[in-house]
């Protein structure tokens, strides 16, 4: 039986869009399972949590006094903490404008060894600010501590 | 008492744009005209009493009205007045405040230019842009209070943040919602024609201009956000997938799409269903961008606080808006839909593959863009979604429609003729082949510029050869209509992007440096000389100023100057210096000195040579040019909607048997 053009333009259309929608899913699940970054504090890297991600990141409070900058190069080192954790870190370039002691910082990277190497280190953005997923994994990482919101502030200006 | 004014302003606004919102409605659903001649009265006093609030708020701005919660957190007396302008929409209350003054433009706008269509049809637009009104006045009243007091009145405010304090950030967000808010025209106008059961082609055609403005204002937004992330942000990227930059470019894809199907609907009345569907998701990405901007349910860049209270509201009311679109849609829809078949080979086709893969690509960007709230919300772990989903994703759904487009015009509606296609395929390939490989000497073989030159020869060609053939084939004056002379812009905009893209993504050469002042790095094919850091006062901060002496085979270039301010409550704030150029741009931002007691010492710093990357922004102002074009056609001014040709009649008559 012919088909009606109507009929066939209908499955035409349908066919077109069956094989970009499962062609576009398939992908995007493949580039989602390759591009996701979980968050994790110091304690929580420390008590094995990060150990099946090799890219992850890292977030929590930069120790005051912990930065150290090499003398020839750009590479500068610091030691990020929560309440029950601390995680020395290493990165190479130029730190955000408002990266210091005692401020909030979310870092990229990968674990070598007991280091945590930073490709990209995020730090501060407003003074009245804070990432709502740092506050709430730094709250899950140790519910026993407080800490004060108002003072420790980060967000996304990125810095790598 | 003047801000209690601009509160009260606020309220009667929202009085009138519920009398705009349900009276015009049931007019046109009774048949009372009366009712339905409510609508444009009450659109120009809702706008006057919004421009009023605004105006309050902007006063209370210039006069240092502490007083007032808002301006005292976003502005202090150091600031200058240009900035103390800009701050009214520096954050989330007075954004709101100039999204509905935008709202109130555009509909005073369409009430002023719609005298002309059906009264019926007319009214429930109206009556759609008054229940959007609605919903932000109360979103504005009950969460977002921009004239909330502040006592005792404090004797010094904070800071507009001092990353807004930046030409490019003083007229980003309202032109921004320009084409946000734009979009409201072209989903009125389809939840109109799903309330009335039809939807005439002379409707879409008067609709088509509005969308295009709309898409020409959000692309000029998010070129002038891009170029201001650039100079502003200190490393010299000019998009990184962030959240904020995906919700307003979400709607641009959408609004893309949405521009050629309203295109196929009027001219051949196919697709109809499809287009008010994008109307209804354009206008619906475009309130998620708003919130998502805003609100701070998002970590990024631009969010800057929370409040709980603001994210139900902003759930419920999105609710409402999609949810009972799509409802009315699936009611509806199948009473407006229809239209002429068309052969696998015709524009309709054409136009028909580039439309999907706007709509899945908006779709990716809206899963990796929601996917770690997703993951929040099911406790799947604290997830970012890096960019090398979308960098991966992206270019792959585009490639058909770049693939495609020179193409387009030459394909005919209904039925195209395989010969011109392949004149045109060997035209254009030749040519995109030719120069791809005079390209790959100069480029040492390298894919990614390559392919950026070929796109733009293929694309630019394409465009060419079109604007021959009109040229051989119509009598003059007739060659280019505006609408035509659009199109062609912004597809020779789209290749002048791509290339711009892929030569500034695979060529700059960027490097973090340490340099002691005297010393000198040498960076695609220029000398930086470091001349050591100085003081430096402005209006309202202190900085270390760089000097950076550029030369070139010994001959001087420029001198730049970047520097690294120190705002009043301390916040620090790097200004990269830019020597922008057609081919190349030179940038070069201050990171920190090496010994913080010694600022003529040694110092970080970031030195980039960035060629073609001015095409970028090059391409998406041609891309904008292309929208505001197409939209001043003289077509689109219609006489009467009744005045409608006898064919245009027949068409409809067909489909809707």
């Amino acid at each position: 039986m012919p088909m009606n053009p109507t009929r066939k333009r209908r499955l035409i259309v349908v066919a077109v869009v069956a094989v970009a929608a499962s062609l576009a899913i398939g992908l995007g699940i493949y580039a989602l399972q390759q591009n996701m970054n979980y968050l994790f504090t110091p304690s929580q890297v420390q008590s094995g949590q990060a150990s099946h991600y090799r890219t992850f990141r890292l977030g929590g409070m930069v120790k005051a006094g912990s930065i150290q900058r090499s003398d020839t190069s750009l590479k500068v080192t610091f030691t990020v903490v929560d309440a029950g954790g601390a995680m020395p870190v290493e990165y190479t370039g130029i730190l955000p404008d408002l990266f210091r002691g005692n401020q909030a910082v979310i870092a990229t990277g990968h674990m070598d060894n007991a280091r945590f190497i930073a490709t990209e280190v995020l730090a501060k953005h407003d003074a009245t600010y804070m990432p709502k997923e740092l506050k709430d994994a730094m709250a899950k990482a140790h519910a026993d501590k407080k800490i004060d919101e108002s003072g420790n502030a980060a967000s996304g200006v990125k810095g790598g | 008492m003047i801000p209690e004014l601009g509160q009260l302003a606020l309220i009667l606004a929202l009085l009138l744009a519920l009398a705009q919102g349900i009276l015009p409605l049931i007019g046109a659903w009774r048949g009372n005209r009366a009712l339905m001649a409510v609508a444009r009265p009450a659109a120009a006093g809702q706008a006057v009493f919004v421009a009023m609030a605004f105006g309050i708020l902007v006063w209370a701005f210039l006069h240092f009205d502490f007083s007032v919660q808002y301006v005292a957190d976003n502005s202090n007396l150091e600031l200058p007045w240009y900035y103390r302008i800009a701050a009214v929409w520096g954050a989330h209350e007075g954004s709101l405040l100039l999204w509905i003054l935008i709202l109130n433009v555009w509909t005073v706008a369409l009430a002023a230019f719609s005298q002309k269509l059906p009264e019926v049809f007319a009214s429930r637009v109206m009556a759609v842009m008054g229940l959007v009104a609605v919903g932000f006045l109360l979103f504005t009243l009950l969460t977002s209070d921009p004239f909330g007091r502040l006592l005792p009145m404090p004797a010094n405010g904070a800071d507009l943040n001092p990353v807004l304090q930046d030409p490019g950030m003083t007229f980003h967000p309202p032109v921004l919602y320009m084409g946000y808010v734009g979009f409201s025209v072209a989903f009125a106008f389809s939840i109109a024609g799903l309330l009335g059961g039809e939807m005439e082609q002379a409707w879409v055609r008067w609709a088509r201009p509005w969308t295009n403005m709309a898409w020409g204002f959000l692309t000029l937004g998010i070129v002038a956000g891009s170029w201001w992330a650039y100079a502003e942000l200190g490393w010299g990227g000019w998009w990184f997938w962030d959240p904020v930059e995906n919700a307003s470019f979400m709607p641009w894809l959408v609004g893309l799409a949405l521009i050629h199907a309203q295109a196929v609907t009027e001219k051949r009345g196919s697709l109809r269903a499809w287009t008010i569907l994008l109307s209804i998701f354009a206008f619906s990405l475009s309130l998620l961008g708003t919130f998502l901007v805003r609100s701070g349910v998002l970590t990024s860049v631009h969010a800057f606080a929370s409040d709980p209270r603001r994210g139900v509201f902003i759930l419920a009311f999105l609710t409402v808006v999609v949810g009972g679109s799509l409802l009315l849609y699936a009611l509806r829809a199948p009473r407006v839909a229809g239209g002429k078949p068309f052969k696998v080979l015709s524009r309709e086709t054409a136009l028909l593959i580039g439309n999907l893969m706007f709509a899945v690509a908006a779709a990716m960007v809206l899963l990796g863009t929601l996917f770690p709230l997703i993951a929040d919300a099911l406790n799947l772990g604290k997830i970012s979604v890096g960019p090398p989903y979308f960098g991966l994703l992206f270019p792959l759904l585009m490639l058909p429609v770049v693939l495609l487009m020179p193409f387009g015009p030459f394909l005919r509606w209904n039925k195209g003729d395989p010969a011109v296609l392949k004149q045109v395929l060997l035209r254009a390939g030749i040519a995109a082949v030719a120069c791809a490989i005079v390209a790959a000497f100069f480029v040492k073989g390298q894919l990614k510029p390559i392919a950026g030159v070929a796109t733009l020869v293929w694309l630019g060609v394409g465009v060419l050869l079109y604007a021959v053939k009109r040229w051989r084939e119509v009598p003059a004056g007739r060659r280019y209509p505006a609408e035509m002379a659009g199109m062609l812009l912004a597809h020779l905009g789209m290749g002048v992007f791509v290339a711009g893209v892929l030569l500034t993504d695979s060529l700059s050469v960027t490097r973090d440096v340490r340099m002691a002042p005297g010393q000198t790095q040498h960076i695609g094919g220029y000398d930086f000389r470091f001349d050591g850091v100085q003081r430096t006062t402005g209006p309202n901060w202190r900085a270390d100023q760089g000097v950076i002496t550029v030369t070139r085979d010994g001959e001087s270039v420029t001198v730049m100057k970047p520097q690294k301010r120190t705002y009043p409550r301390g916040q620090v704030q790097t200004e990269s210096a830019v020597d922008a150029g057609f081919t190349r741009d030179l940038y070069v931002a201050l990171g920190e000195p090496m010994d913080a007691n010694n600022i003529e010492g040694a110092w970080s710093m970031r030195l980039y040579y960035k060629p073609f990357i001015r095409w970028i922004w090059g391409g998406g102002l041609l891309m904008m040019l292309g929208g505001f074009t197409a939209a001043a056609d003289k077509r689109f001014r219609i006489k009467r909607a009744a005045a409608s040709s006898p064919a245009e009649e027949l068409v409809l008559q067909e489909n809707n048997a």
